[in-house]
């Protein structure tokens, strides 16, 4: 299975670089682009048939290293 | 002494280490290479800086996982003396021997120049030789400096005197303005509870030699060895 995993600041936490990426934004004339926040996209192919079993390593592999919890949240997808 | 210094893939700031202990306080340094597993003998371990795994995912993320971490946090944990330094002290964040995290500066540039660090505890294992509220000259050079924990825990840490550097002016005065990368709490150092494992950012073994025209940073590793020695008489009167 596919696992499609997106690795984000939580909210709140300061995010420099969508700040720096919202200015550049304004200066090139977009004035409605507001509260931008920069993560992480990651694509993992699970060996895995069984799609609880696949959720259960994603998730756990999120938990471990791919986020670290203290200032990251995570989402992921699971597809065929 | 027998110092213990860690090598991971992409550190930098081993040798440095090396030097000073070895070339300039006399003392008997290890290299240890991230894969050993057995660390024996030892009286200290540092873990220094540089750009382990390339900072690939986030900083200290995947080195927190080399074989050697698991004897570091058993010496840990004995109550052995682990220094981490600049990429070490997020090692030790990611492997949760320290609380918190760092986050990209808010600057987002990479900042390598000098700074102003007060010492704020002058009573642990690494300061002991310092006065307290000493300010020191110590240069940083890192884009992820910014120190986040949760309030819960500052309150903790503020409490429990675990802050022991933060960023100052060269008068000692804690001010955004001396802040170089938006760390909170000013934060450049911290201890943990137990008071045996520290991280910096600033690089106290790249200003440890009058020669390069700064050797404040030295006090940082008379300190470790002062306690040391301590240590060592203690087992000696008790008749180990």
């Amino acid at each position: 299975m596919k696992a499609k995993i997106h690795v984000t600041l939580k909210q709140g936490i300061l995010d420099p670089q969508g700040k720096a990426i919202e200015h550049a934004l304004d200066s090139l004339g977009f004035k409605n682009a507001n509260n931008v926040r920069v993560g992480k996209y990651m694509e993992v192919d699970v060996s895995e048939t069984d799609k609880a079993k696949a959720d259960a390593a994603v998730k756990a592999m999120c938990e471990k290293l791919l986020a670290n919890t203290i200032v990251e949240e995570y989402r992921y997808e699971l597809t065929a | 002494m027998k110092i213990g210094v860690v090598v991971f893939p992409g550190s930098n700031c081993d040798h440095d280490c090396q030097h000073i202990f070895k070339d300039v306080l006399g003392q008997y340094v290890e290299m240890i290479w991230h894969k050993e597993t057995l660390l024996t003998g030892l009286d200290a371990i540092v873990l220094p800086g540089g750009f382990s795994y390339g900072d690939y995912l986030r900083t200290g993320a995947i080195a927190r996982f080399s074989p050697v971490m698991g004897a570091v946090k058993e010496f840990a944990k004995k109550g052995g003396m682990v220094l981490g330094i600049c990429n070490g002290f997020q090692i030790l964040l990611e492997a949760g021997l320290l609380p918190g995290a760092m986050l990209r500066n808010k600057s987002v540039h990479f900042i390598c120049k000098d700074v102003s660090v007060k010492v704020e505890n002058a009573a642990t294992a690494f300061t002991g030789v310092c006065r307290s509220g000493h300010v020191l000259k110590i240069p940083i050079a890192h884009a992820d400096g910014n120190y986040y924990t949760d309030p819960v825990m500052l309150a903790a840490m503020q409490a429990n005197a675990q802050i022991v550097l933060r960023y100052c002016t060269p008068e000692g005065k804690v001010t955004s303005e001396a802040n170089p990368n938006g760390s909170l709490d000013n934060i450049a150092g911290i201890i943990n509870a137990e008071g045996n494992v520290l991280g910096m950012m600033p690089h106290p073994e790249r200003c440890s030699e009058a020669v390069l025209g700064n050797d404040e940073g030295k006090l940082i590793f008379l300190s470790m060895l002062e306690s040391l020695k301590g240590n060592k008489k203690q087992l000696k009167m008790v008749g180990a």
